[in-house]
């Protein structure tokens, strides 16, 4: 029998805003079919968004779902957490949301390692106002604001997540869709702050300007930059340029930081 | 039973007063003169089951304590000027989700960094107009300690009773200063607590009119499944363009305060039954003109104090009647005139509004004030 998503679709909420080619939908049926494996409560769960393309995705779906400002995603979903630890929380948005003017609530929770999942939906580019380049634009790719090809490095989310403290940290595409909901309920399960870098395409406002001649086209190169963690071990650095690792990147079981928080208020309480 | 006295700094008794109003989550960053709040509400917090949380900046902190609210924790930041600039876009977002949230905000010197360690009143235009868009504003100015408790307390309830974000504002010398404080009891004080919903999850919407300007709000994780969003929405949480929604709903917005005015907006009027010359002030100020205006008794002058305790909304029409009755309006503050442009818009040009500015982070003391009273009268 197909998979029923319609069972976490709020009605009336489709279509969707994204262009034909984006790769977001499919990361949300990935996200689906993970929080439906995981058997998660709709009640008690939150989805928590910041602004731009992807972080529209809470809207259509029938949780507690919590569309905030740009970039402050992982802040509300901060004291979201705080005030009800027993909620499952998701947040979700792109990568300049979540690396550019939201990158310093982002390391913090990957430092603080409180319980939650950040999905990055990595398409390289800020799409919703047009395609200005983002912290995760290739240097030298050409986006409405590099007429003459991008001066700037590029961030490795998944290096900067690592590098902050998250204690899960996992990378797929929208190319490997059947992957998606595994990585995302393998990161959800995992108690600490875990992150999954989806990378995604844009054909809309990326594409076009970097002579990708179909969605056919950047949904292959995603096939062909992939290499699974396990395979990478057995290639020498020369068959890795060029490439990007996908699977789980990094996990540790690290203090939780609601878990501790809760020993503090035992130590208040007992006055010591 | 005897009451529980202290003697308490005004930072301390704002965030008691929190504590009171069963504020049970606060997130902050550290920033002069404010810091004694975070303090201590770090070490109370936890003590009642509540959370502390030291954010990663202003902006962190606002948003963690607007997803505290929708969480269903009365929640709390503070700040001061600097920090309450890097806030204001979140307020905005407060506001327009409609998330019943407290900030606490010293005024210090300014503009940027300013005078840190300095007394100022600045901050009063930023609290109704730093955001953008059109938004309700209420801001409370305490002018000593016993009142920074009551008013805290009071700040929640209006916090609580309209779905808004309130601030609460003391100059730096009143949240700095040591009084003595006679807490409340348990049960003293009203203590007003959001309005749940009561019709089935199914039929729950956040923003529902059927229920009046301030609709029920349900927390996350109660059973009630909902959407919140900073884009102008609809009564059922999800964004619109539909021009008539969304002008509907700003308006509604905007009519929580405004068709309240009287159960917000609090004074105290002092000697100015038959008085000629009246000072508008508020916070520290305030204490300053009591006494001139007690010295000005003593040699004659027929002079009263109008004491602002609510500044937003601004006490129009108490302030417009004072006009038509003295002959002239004294406003002390130590700014460069943002209480005076309020005074004289309400005043209507009916008495002559005389202004006394100070920004050099020194207090305004009563002496100045005197001398302008013998010189206006």
């Amino acid at each position: 029998m197909a998979f029923d998503y319609e069972k976490y679709i709020r009605p009336g909420k489709l279509p969707h805003i994204w262009c034909p080619g984006c790769g977001h939908g499919i990361i949300m049926k990935g996200l689906i079919r993970a929080i439906d494996s995981l058997g998660l409560e709709k009640n008690n769960t939150a989805i928590v968004s910041g602004i731009g393309c992807a972080s529209r995705l809470p809207g259509y779906l029938d949780f507690c779902t919590l569309h905030t400002a740009h970039g402050r995603a992982a802040a509300f979903a901060t004291g979201v957490k705080m005030a009800k630890p027993e909620m499952n929380v998701i947040v979700v948005g792109g990568d300049g949301d979540g690396t550019a003017i939201g990158g310093n609530h982002f390391i913090h929770a990957c430092r603080r390692n409180i319980d939650m999942t950040y999905i990055i939906m990595n398409n390289n580019i800020y799409g919703m106002t047009g395609g200005q380049f983002s912290p995760c634009t290739p240097t030298g790719a050409k986006a409405s604001t590099t007429p003459y090809g991008n001066p700037d490095p590029a961030f490795d989310v998944a290096k900067l997540a690592i590098g902050a403290g998250a204690t899960f940290v996992a990378r797929g595409t929208a190319y490997h869709a059947t992957q998606i909901d595994k990585l995302i309920a393998e990161a959800v399960q995992h108690k600490g702050f875990s992150v999954v870098e989806i990378l995604d395409d844009c054909p809309t406002t990326y594409g076009r300007r970097n002579k990708f001649k179909s969605v056919i086209e950047m949904m292959n190169r995603l096939k062909d930059i992939a290499v699974p963690v396990k395979a990478a071990e057995k290639m020498t650095p020369e068959q890795l340029q060029g490439k990007i690792l996908t699977g789980v990147l990094y996990k540790e079981e690290k203090p939780e930081y609601t878990t501790e928080y809760a020993k503090v208020i035992e130590r208040a309480k007992g006055g010591k | 039973m005897a009451k529980k006295v202290a003697f308490l700094q005004g930072n301390e008794a704002g965030a008691q007063g929190a504590l009171y109003a069963g504020c049970k989550f606060f997130a902050g960053y550290p920033i002069t003169p404010s810091t004694e709040v975070a303090e201590v509400m770090s070490a109370e917090l936890p003590k009642v089951g509540g959370k502390f949380i030291q954010m990663e900046d202003e902006i962190g902190a606002m948003a963690a304590v607007i997803g505290g609210s929708l969480a269903g924790s009365k929640s709390l930041t503070a700040t001061s000027g600097p920090g309450l600039s890097l806030k204001q876009e979140l307020i905005g977002y407060a506001c327009i989700a409609e998330a019943p949230v407290v900030i606490f905000n010293v005024m210090r010197g300014g503009p940027s960094t300013g005078m840190p360690t300095g007394p100022s009143q600045s901050d009063v235009m930023s609290a109704k107009w730093g955001t953008h868009g059109d938004h309700p504003a209420i801001c409370l100015v305490p002018a000593s300690v016993q009142e920074i408790f009551e008013e805290t307390v009071r700040a929640f309830n209006l916090a609580e009773k309209y779905r808004t974000p309130v601030m609460i504002m003391p100059d730096e010398i009143v949240a700095h200063m040591r009084e003595r404080i006679v807490f409340p009891e348990p049960g003293e004080l009203e203590v007003i607590n959001r309005t749940a919903p009561s019709v089935p999850a199914d039929q729950y919407k956040p923003y529902d009119t059927k229920f009046g300007d301030v609709p029920p709000l349900a927390a996350f994780g109660s059973g009630y499944r909902f959407h919140v969003t900073g884009l102008n929405k609809a009564e059922d949480g999800f964004p619109t363009t539909k021009a008539a929604l969304v002008q509907a709903e700003e308006e509604r917005q905007v009519r929580k305060v405004d068709a309240n005015i009287d159960d917000i907006v609090t004074f105290e009027e002092y000697m100015l039954d038959d008085a000629e010359v009246a000072i508008v002030a508020f916070g520290s100020t305030s204490r300053s003109a009591r006494y001139a205006v007690n010295e000005a008794r003593k040699a004659g002058i027929k002079a009263g104090l109008f004491r602002i305790r609510t500044f937003w909304p601004f006490p129009d029409k108490q302030i417009k009647a004072l006009a038509s009755k003295v002959k002239a309006i004294i406003t002390p503050e130590m700014n460069l005139g943002m209480c005076t442009i309020e005074v004289r818009r309400c005043a209507e040009g009916k008495a002559p509004v005389h202004g006394i500015f100070r920004v050099d982070g020194e207090p305004i003391n009563p002496g100045q004030i005197l001398d302008k009273i013998k010189e206006v009268k």
